[in-house]
């Protein structure tokens, strides 16, 4: 049994029970999950989590599940130590939490498990999204996993080589002909048609749940402590806000001391909404069309972009928008320096830290993760030009003579 | 009759016009707003529509064409 207690308003407060909705009745305004937190911290323990699976599943008392979850063996990622990337920043102590060693190579894993899991409990047979990539290759697996049907919808102009991670796991793959506008607003009358579990939209409040668990993981990680500063990429700017409620959820159960983490959220410059309204001042994160090479974040009307904006404020954060060709270094830097090929949003998130050390934002001595949330292999092709190797005949002699002083 | 739940984002030059009622005359649209915010320089409303499919569908294409920024009240649902 899990400790939810029901869904309510974020904005207005209403209570509604649990079922696949997300919206509020009155307000239209997004609704999420809440918990008995007394009860829950009654029976939680570090000792009783660290004894749970190696997997994101070790948190299942904080999650909003009833029955037996769909696993793919997410979650427990490396907290990777990285001193030569942190020696290149000006940090002493930088850690790169790595979520690109997920099932589906990102962080998407976390949520869609929770979200399938609840799709099963609801008795939905089909779970449907609305994805350029990553995204919907977790929601084809997980349907896979689960026995479930998969109906993705991907807009036309998604490159052929990104289809292949989301085909493999034979879901129904639909290309829609039009923007992504006109995806969006096809799936908002889909859902209204058809019972289906639809990801990001009737089961987003549970969907949302499962990013806590890489604030929980980072926290244990550490050996029980929040950092001093988070970084990490905004798309919707959902997983940001859930980073930081995992981290609180944690103090507020007296398993971590009071978390004082500043909390950064990075975007690409040519989709940058929530930057624009964090350097305005404003409160409203106004639309955008997003032009960037960073495809797997670039939403140009963030669903929590309200919501991100509160978070970076409130824990004394702040925002910062990276330009293409620094991503594209911020990619070729953490690769060179800790092993790790990210994919875009993690160049966004390490040429953000940068911008962010150099002008004294973030202090040395802070303890900082950086969150890479997706792994580089499905959108190669940006950073392809580095391929120019050296062709050599295979004599000894043809090798010396290309090659020269630089072996 | 359906229903749909949409955002309404106005350039500036758009404010002092009258669009969300013009919508419901031209258009057999019932307009209901949920949350609003307008300054002299900005605005959004959030507001709910219903009536006919296609009458809605038609009511949006004229709001777009004004030069209004239509979208899902969800936000964007495409995600990466």
């Amino acid at each position: 049994m899990s400790y939810t207690r029901a869904l309510r308003c974020r904005k207005c407060g209403q209570e509604y029970p649990v079922q696949p909705l997300n919206l509020c009745d009155f307000c239209l305004s997004p609704l999420e999950v809440s918990y008995d937190y007394k009860a829950m911290a009654r029976v939680l323990s570090r000792e009783k989590l660290a004894e749970g699976p190696l997997s994101m599943w070790r948190y299942r008392d904080m999650l909003p599940v009833e029955g037996k979850e769909v696993d793919i063996g997410t979650g427990f990622t490396p907290l990777v130590k990285a001193d030569r990337l942190g020696e290149e920043l000006g940090l002493d102590e930088l850690y790169i939490k790595n979520d690109c060693l997920n099932p589906t190579y990102s962080f998407k894993d976390r949520p869609v498990s929770v979200a399938v899991t609840k799709a099963q409990e609801f008795g939905f047979d089909t779970i449907a999204c609305a994805s350029t990539g990553n995204l919907a290759a977790s929601v084809a697996a997980h349907a896979a996993k689960a026995n479930m049907k998969a109906c993705v919808f991907v807009p036309s102009g998604v490159e052929p080589g990104k289809l292949v991670g989301i085909a493999i796991y034979n879901p129904i793959l639909v290309t829609v002909d039009g923007s992504y506008d006109d995806v969006n607003r096809l799936c908002a009358r889909l859902v209204e048609r058809y019972n289906w579990g639809f990801i990001n939209i009737n089961l987003r409040p549970y969907y949302a749940e499962g990013s806590k668990t890489l604030g929980y993981e980072v926290a244990e990680q550490l050996g029980w402590r929040a950092p001093d500063c988070v970084v990490a990429p905004a798309a919707s700017g959902l997983s940001f806000t859930r980073i930081w409620q995992g981290l609180n959820e944690l103090s507020m159960l007296g398993l971590i001391e009071l978390v004082n983490t500043h909390m950064y959220l990075t975007q690409a410059a040519g989709s940058s909404p929530i930057v624009n309204a964090f350097e305005a001042g404003s409160l409203h994160v106004h639309p955008v069309e997003p032009d960037t090479i960073a495809k797997s974040i670039a939403i140009g009307n963030p669903a929590d972009g309200y919501y991100a904006l509160r978070v970076a404020r409130q824990s004394g954060g702040g925002a910062c928008a990276v330009t293409d060709e620094e991503l594209i270094a911020g990619m070729k830097l953490l690769a060179q320096t800790e092993g790790i090929f990210a994919e875009a949003a993690g160049g966004v998130v390490i040429a953000g830290l940068k911008r962010l050390v150099a002008s004294g934002v973030i202090k040395r001595n802070e303890l900082t993760v950086a969150f890479i949330t997706g792994a580089g292999p499905r959108t190669q092709d940006i950073v392809s030009d580095l391929v120019q190797p050296f062709a050599v005949q295979p004599s000894l002699e043809s090798f010396e003579e290309v090659l020269g002083a630089r072996v | 009759m359906a229903k749909r739940q949409v955002m309404f984002t106005f350039p500036q030059e758009l404010i002092k016009e009258p669009i969300i009622y013009t919508l419901s005359h031209q258009f057999k649209v019932v307009t209901n707003i949920r949350r609003a915010d307008i300054s002299e320089d900005k605005g959004w409303v959030v507001l709910e529509l219903e009536g006919e499919d296609e009458e809605i569908e038609r009511g949006i294409s004229w709001v777009i064409g004004k030069g209004v920024r239509v979208d899902p009240v969800t936000g964007d649902i495409v995600e990466g």
